[in-house]
């Protein structure tokens, strides 16, 4: 028998106890238990893990160790957005998504778990009228995962095998969206004008088709614009037999027309402006919303909850049309579901009810006017760029240093030797923007933060 | 008592405000030169209008309106509810890792870099794979991902013609789903009588189209696949790879690795073996661990390190890209980190055999008045069939809503598919021996009214915080938004 010891985490692990246990299951040694395993495929040795620390107090010093050689913006001034925003997160966000009845429950049923099903039927809800659709669902692992699907339903509904997709899509997702939707569905990309960012009209025309099952376009595109063709797109799709599929941040629509507004199908996009971490870009959820329509409904992978009033006249909540979902269709099924982000949708609905329509309005004033200010100094700068492409910009734009002769790996450097996180490298996303990086601006900067920004990058640019 | 619970919709009053963003401090400009003519919400949003102490009562109260862990005994099949150590979450939400921003420099997130370098390092010995990627936001999502790579691995040899990939019938519940994502075949291999695969049908089913074999082991039976060995050579023979579904690693931690018994792709789902909490649904993570041969497919970046410096590697030319916005869900690495440092060696392998005894504790408690077929000794987690019960008038989804009436979390119902009624339990390590026979009295009580009034039974739950549904009204006319009259 391996020698024992006794762990907090785990009672029964005092020998006594596991005697009384063993000897109830009439079981002499615990190497009985683990008779099944094949000699030769068992493990002998000893892994070769690190000593257990077996206090919280080792475990705290062991990590904050490792955590004081992390930089973050909570010492910094930081810049950087381009698919994970920088936004105040309300001390009651956190409050509630570590609320332990949440944060430790899983897959109950609406009875025990009344109120993960009424925190996030609320979530959906109010999504649904930030995106002013009929549906949202519970949310997907991330907005990657979210504008993937959306392709995916768009393609089973109209039984086609290929998208077209804006070759302005934020490439981390461009390239995620490409290997969910691997090997079925092919994924043809639209060229964007090099000036104006926005879509070029005559490669959609050229290349949409009968094979073509969806269009989709992001607003505002990864580089910060504004893409104003989303209506005659949409009408585009339409014409040809196609859906249109349009990513929206929920940050903007307090104050931006939602894509449904220009008849868009399907909206997708990503929940960590409302109320999540950045946490290294892993706090993260998506969406998809839609009309309520038979064939959209039947096409979500995800979760959807209704109401479902009780015998006693309460508000219950269930799952809609679960049969078509892979947990009761396991044998024939079209996308799995599974665990993803429902506490992330929980925080999001908090978000969403502390802020409400003027909250909401007020938060995308705040990004568009800091942002113009800050396009404004930085546009005066000599040698600088700004913006490098696109126009009307919502949080953020992309700035063009070649003028300066200095790469955009050396001005981060020297901004970040004056407590700056200056904007993300772009040359290597986008080599034909020369030496560019996209600059975020959010409620959480002020005046003095952008004028300081300002300063020091053009004290560099002169050195 | 009851108490009827509002919606957010019917509460709050026009004119109240739950935010306080910063003031607007740099030079005012009119709205319509910042939007383009046209694209201006016109309409608000009809979201209710709160102020912060009722946003935080009214979803503290939904809080306590839910049952976690932290709640009670959840005995939910396959899904190891272990308890989430309280330390892990205090460490995650620390700036220094909640305010990192995933494209700063490497330099400056060392830290993290490190903490992920660790990880896999950790991941690879106990599971005897070669490398890992943390990408994976959650159990489906690795299982995409490993079969992703699998299918990159066939199709750099030229070797196009593999489009089906076998499941035994007790395999992990969302494999068949995944693998019609990755654009596959299923192929379901039946159990033979003890609860194996069975190798007659497998060898039967392998052939030059086999992509893959994705196997659960233990199985969703809580049984070791007696003839893994077997099981792999049939399936390596053909040219097919061996996918492992970590999803019940939790009965073999330390007395077997998946690598050891041939797997070529493992995924692991950290939030239920290395006890992350499962956020009522997520957020998860489920890093994927390879053999040498599928590292060059694994998704970008994989982290790696010179001298002391860490850095993110994009430079593998045969990699599936990316599967997530940016490295997967890290906060739940943090915890896991976290775990697998207290537990050490020694304590991960406690675990599993703590796991082991709970769950065949209280299958022996539990054998007195229910029926567990496949029955031998097994590993994390057994299948109780209610058919019996069934004849008496109370179905396994009527036993799981009583369980409720007496403040136990039910077990999976109706998985796997191969035992009628099925009653999935997994009492996991963290469960203490008072814990399993306070439940095990539970169900004793509830065998004895369903002889007595399986009716009483079958109406179930009588004193959860809501009635019971009205699904019949709810399907006739669903309704999936709150919208004002």
């Amino acid at each position: 028998m391996s020698e024992k010891f006794v762990h907090p985490y785990i009672p029964n692990s005092n020998p006594k106890i596991q005697r009384e246990m063993l000897e109830a299951i009439n079981v002499q040694d615990i190497e009985e238990l683990f008779a099944s395993l094949p000699d030769d495929h068992r493990f002998k040795g000893n892994l070769e893990l690190p000593k257990p620390l077996l206090s919280e107090a080792s475990l705290k010093k062991h990590v904050h160790g490792i955590l004081a050689k992390n930089q973050t913006s909570s010492e910094y001034l930081s810049f950087l957005g381009g698919g994970c925003w920088n936004h105040h997160v309300p001390a009651i966000c956190d409050e509630i998504a570590n609320r332990s009845e949440f944060l430790t429950a899983y897959a109950g049923e609406p009875y025990e778990d009344h109120g993960r099903f009424q925190a996030l039927f609320e979530y959906t809800s109010m999504m649904a009228e930030l995106l002013d659709v009929d549906v949202v669902n519970v949310p997907t692992y991330d907005g990657s995962q979210a504008a993937a699907t959306a392709l995916r339903m768009a393609c089973r509904i109209t039984n086609r095998p290929e998208v077209l997709v804006a070759g302005s899509t934020a490439p981390n997702r461009l390239s995620a969206i490409e290997g969910y939707l691997y090997p079925d569905i092919k994924v043809k990309h639209i060229a964007f004008d090099p000036a104006s960012g926005l879509m070029n009209m005559d490669d959609l025309s050229g290349k949409i088709s009968k094979e073509t099952g969806a269009v989709y376009l992001e607003n505002p595109a990864y580089l910060g614009y504004m893409e104003t063709q989303i209506q005659t797109i949409s009408a585009l799709a339409h014409q040809n037999g196609a859906l249109s599929v349009a990513w929206a941040d929920p940050s903007t629509l307090g104050i931006l027309k939602p894509p449904s507004n220009y008849e868009v199908d399907l909206t997708c996009g990503e929940i960590q402006p409302l109320g999540l971490h950045m946490a290294m870009g892993g706090s993260r959820g998506g969406f998809i919303g839609s009309p309520d329509e038979e064939r959209f409904i039947q096409e979500y992978p995800s979760r959807l909850f209704g109401i479902a009033p009780t015998t006693h006249n309460e508000w219950g909540f269930g799952d809609v049309a679960w049969e078509r979902t892979s947990f009761a269709n396991r044998e024939n099924p079209r996308e799995f579901v599974g665990t993803a982000s429902a506490l992330w949708g929980i925080t999001a609905g908090v978000y969403l009810a502390l802020l409400g329509p003027e909250g909401m309005r007020k938060l995308g004033e705040n990004c568009l006017k800091r942002t113009a200010y800050a396009l404004n100094k930085l546009s005066a700068l000599s040698g600088v760029k700004a913006p490098a492409i696109g126009r009307n910009f919502f949080k953020e734009f992309a700035i063009n240093f070649d003028d300066t002769n200095k790469s955009v790996r050396e001005i981060n450097n020297q901004l970040m030797e004056n407590g700056i996180m200056g904007g993300h490298d772009l040359s290597k996303q986008y080599p034909q923007l020369g030496e560019s990086a996209l600059y975020s601006f959010t409620e959480v900067h002020s005046k003095e933060d952008i004028d300081c920004l300002v300063s020091v990058l053009e004290s560099i640019i002169r050195r | 008592m009851r108490k009827r619970k509002a919606l957010l919709f019917e509460m709050g009053r026009s004119g109240r405000q739950g935010y306080s963003l910063p003031s607007c401090d740099v030079p005012e400009k009119p709205l319509d030169e910042l939007i383009p003519q046209n694209m201006k919400r016109t309409e608000p949003p009809e979201m209710p209008e709160l102020s912060e102490v009722e946003v935080v009562r009214h979803y503290t109260e939904l809080s306590t309106r839910n049952f976690g862990v932290d709640t009670g005994f959840y005995p939910l099949g396959s899904c190891t509810m272990k308890y989430n150590p309280k330390v892990n979450e205090e460490v995650a939400v620390l700036p220094g890792f909640a305010y990192l921003h995933p494209c700063q420099p490497d330099k400056t997130a060392q830290g993290a870099l490190e903490l992920y370098y660790n990880m896999e390092q950790h991941l690879k010995e106990l599971t005897g794979m070669k490398r890992f990627t943390m990408q994976p936001a959650a159990g489906a999502h690795g299982e995409l991902t490993g079969l992703m790579v699998i299918q990159a691995y066939h199709r750099h040899r030229d070797d196009h013609k593999r489009n089906k990939v076998l499941i035994p019938v007790t395999a992990h519940g969302t494999n068949p789903a995944t693998v019609t994502m990755a654009g596959y075949e299923v192929v379901q291999i039946p159990s033979d009588e003890r609860g194996n695969v069975d190798l007659e049908a497998l060898k039967e089913a392998v052939d030059e189209n086999t992509s893959a074999l994705m196997l659960t082991n233990p199985s969703t039976l809580g049984l070791f696949e007696e003839e893994i060995i077997d099981v792999a050579k049939v399936v390596h023979n053909a040219g097919g790879l061996l996918y492992y579904d970590g999803a019940n690693l939790n009965a073999i931690m330390g007395y077997t690795r998946p690598g050891d018994m041939g797997f070529d792709v493992v995924h692991l789902n950290i939030h239920k073996t290395l006890s992350t909490p499962h956020g009522g649904g997520g957020p998860g993570s489920g890093p994927v661990g390879v053999n040498d041969r599928l590292i060059p497919f694994l998704p970008v970046p994989l982290v790696d390190k010179i001298d002391d410096q860490f850095y993110f590697d994009y430079d593998l030319p045969e990699s599936i890209g990316k599967v997530h916005s940016f490295y997967g869900n890290f906060g739940v690495v943090i915890k896991a980190y976290n775990y697998v440092c207290m537990m050490g060696a020694k304590g991960l392998k406690q675990a599993s055999t703590d796991a082991v005894i709970n769950a065949n504790y209280l299958s022996s408690l539990l054998k007195k008045n229910y029926h567990i077929p496949y029955d031998r000794i097994r590993k994390h987690e057994f299948v109780l069939s209610a058919k019996p019960e069934l004849k008496k008038g109370a179905s396994a989804g009527d036993i799981a809503k009583a369980l409720l009436d007496r403040g136990f979390h039910p077990p999976t119902v109706y998985f796997p598919l191969i035992v009628e009624e099925a009653l999935m339990t997994e009492p996991n390590d963290t469960e203490s021996k008072e814990t399993l026979d306070a439940y095990a009295q539970a169900m004793e009580e509830i065998a004895r009214d369903i002889d007595e009034d399986a009716e009483k039974v079958a109406a179930s739950p009588h004193h959860t915080v809501v009635g019971r549904l009205d699904e019949v009204r709810a399907a006739r006319n669903p309704i999936l938004r709150w919208q004002k009259e």
